[in-house]
């Protein structure tokens, strides 16, 4: 019955094993699986990161450099001009000065927005879901109910209940941050379902490791992918959520964005007079950085769907195998 | 040294149909003892609650009634943490049961420094390279660094290995742990097991659904039909003398190279219909036992 063979003593090592040992003289260079987490350098990436990385230095320096935004002039509703490059608004302000901060503005609340709603979901995708049981029921119970809340109008209730004089910068970012993270849970949580009832999450319980331990070490950093896409469309929608905020008059009392230079743009007559360089530039600013951060995110696709980044590299393969042999053609 | 004694385990899962609940129990009264040096085989079909009964050993799974008593030499019974370090096990699937995020020596290291076998960062890496050396992984330094997905499914299943012996474990329950490797690797890996096992004096619980590998490899056999033992033995007895018919069954279904050409007839083959996982043959005591003795017992 029993037809294998044993060989006297010694283990047979595979025959991978054996190639490897002998193709591998040296210790490697280690490779950082973060690095494998990166996105491919395409042009659409390159121009997304251009994009942002342009519009956040205009709105981190652009602000010393400039004069104040704020100093009424004489020359109301003047256009682009050498003095004043945007030209000016209609009492008279620097519109390149006031584009300068109110980027900055605008990015801020992005920022914070982005952290927070990205911690919010990662603390009712992921926890309750490794808990299991009645605290996933509740956590998704939970999101569930944040889902289904219809978000700008619950916004403009909450910024309109709390008076203009404590409308912070903060107090906007918190509104827009507790109305988004609820569907980013949900894609958590379905992510953190799987991996969680993988053999290495498992494995790593056999160990004997302690529960926090899984789920910063284990099962986080295989939903660093998922996270990252997320924090960049809670950025863009922070953003835009806010301008449209800030364009009702409902936005931050204290600091000055973006949709708070349409606003004064739109009650100013800017459109009706032909005022482009007043509402043109801020508009073109958002736009733009969304633009910038979708081409981010679509990179970051690559690296969550599998069957995207095999088609890169594919694509790739083949075309560095059609330049060998075109070379070898040549040396023939 | 550890012996392991299970009792009378039971393991029922809820399934819903619809709006009703029904109970499904996938182990039902399997008692068997695992000691120091002896590899025990538990053979049986998918769905007869092999990878069950692995999962309640290894602490991922509670049973829902029945003891399981692990024990040192001396008598002293274990629990806890020391739990954890005396009873380990490795993965069938090396795909999957390695982090891809990680690299090995991650996998390896933190078991050791789970239970306190390594300190400090030096001696952590070099308790790692003396793991992966022993489980013939060498470079072990070159394939610390490595991270999963650049090693075969031979060499993660070592790598499987190594972590599993980390905490420096004495009862070894090895899930199926050549079903996912290509069959050429398949005697190297049961090797190691088996040179490891001599070496340590492990107990080890091998799980399989090949009854070759399965005499091959282990002293007692137990298979497993439907969640119930139906025929217990010593290896060589319950292959060469079957007396349950799904265990005839399960022989007829490994190829032999003796019965080439010949036809199986029905007449046989035993028929699938009639098997009756309430009665248990035992090699030990040459006779037929009942489900419900074994219950009560």
């Amino acid at each position: 019955m029993t037809n294998i063979v044993q060989p006297a003593g010694v283990d047979t090592v595979d025959s991978t094993a054996q190639l490897a040992a002998i193709r591998g003289g040296g210790p490697r260079k280690s490779r950082s699986a973060l690095r494998l987490m990166l996105p491919t350098p395409t042009p659409w990436l390159i121009t997304g990161l251009t994009l942002i990385g342009g519009i956040a230095l205009f709105g981190i320096v652009g602000p010393y450099f400039t004069m104040d935004p704020t100093e009424i002039r004489n020359i109301g509703l003047t256009g682009p001009s050498a003095e004043h490059i945007l030209g000016t608004t209609q009492t008279g302000q620097d519109v390149f000065a006031q584009l300068a901060l109110a980027t900055r503005g605008s990015l801020e609340i992005g920022l914070i927005v982005g952290v927070l709603a990205t911690v919010l979901s990662a603390i009712f995708g992921i926890l309750g879901t490794y808990i299991g049981g009645f605290a996933d029921e509740a956590f998704s119970l939970f999101s569930n109910v944040f889902l289904v809340i219809p978000g700008l109008p619950l916004v403009i209730v909450i910024s309109g209940f709390v008076p203009p004089e404590s409308r912070g910068l903060w107090t906007i970012a918190v509104v827009l941050a507790i109305t988004s993270w609820a569907g980013s849970a949900r894609v958590l949580r379905a992510q953190t379902l799987s991996i969680r009832s993988r053999d290495y999450v498992s494995a790593s319980r056999v160990a004997g490791e302690r529960a926090w331990r899984v789920i910063a070490v284990e099962i986080l950093p295989n939903l660093l992918p998922v996270l990252a896409s997320q924090f960049v469309f809670a950025v863009i929608a922070a953003i835009l959520g806010e301008a449209g905020l800030s364009f009702l008059g409902l936005g931050a009392s204290n600091s000055s964005t973006l949709g708070t230079m349409l606003f004064y743009a739109q009650n100013g007559f800017a459109l009706p007079l032909g005022a482009w360089w007043w509402f043109g530039p801020p508009g073109l600013i958002i736009a733009l950085f969304g633009m910038g951060l979708s081409l981010v995110n679509f990179s970051i696709d690559e690296i969550i769907n599998p069957k995207l980044k095999n088609v890169r590299q594919h694509k790739k393969r083949t075309k560095v195998a059609a330049k060998a042999a075109r070379r070898k053609e040549r040396t023939r | 040294m550890t012996s392991v004694e299970v009792a009378n385990l039971v393991k029922e899962f809820t399934v819903r149909k619809g709006l009703a609940r029904e109970k499904f129990r996938a182990v039902d009264q399997v008692s068997f003892t695992l000691v120091p040096g002896r590899t025990v085989a538990l053979v049986g079909e998918s769905g007869s609650g092999k990878s069950t009964i692995a999962r309640i050993l290894a602490r991922l799974e509670k049973p829902t009634s029945g003891q399981i008593n692990v024990a040192l030499d001396d008598g002293t019974p274990v629990g806890g943490s020391m739990y954890r370090r005396q009873v380990q096990m490795v993965f069938q699937d090396p795909f999957a049961s390695l982090n891809p995020f990680h690299s090995i020596e991650h996998h390896i290291a933190r078991p050791l420094q789970i239970h306190h076998r390594a300190k400090g960062a030096e001696q952590t890496h070099e308790r790692v390279v003396q793991m992966l050396e022993r489980v013939n992984l060498e470079p072990a330094a070159d394939f610390a660094q490595r991270r999963p997905h650049e090693l075969s499914g031979g060499q993660r299943q070592r790598v499987a290995i190594a972590r599993a012996l980390a905490p420096g474990a004495s009862v070894v329950i090895a899930d199926e742990p050549v079903s996912m490797l290509d069959v050429s690797i398949r005697l190297g890996v049961l090797n190691l097991l088996g040179r490891l096992q001599r070496e340590d004096h492990l107990a080890v619980l091998y799980i399989t659904h090949d009854l070759a590998t399965a005499r091959h490899f282990s002293d007692e056999i137990l298979v497993l039909y439907k969640g119930r033992i139906v025929e217990r033995g010593p290896a060589d007895d319950v292959i060469l003398d079957p007396h349950h018919d799904y265990t005839r069954l399960l022989a007829l279904a490994a190829p032999d190279p003796e019965r080439l050409g010949k036809v199986v007839s029905s007449e046989n083959v035993p028929d699938r219909s009639t098997l009756d996982n309430s009665i248990c043959y035992n090699h030990f005591t040459a006779s037929w036992e009942e489900a419900e003795v074994r219950a009560t017992a």
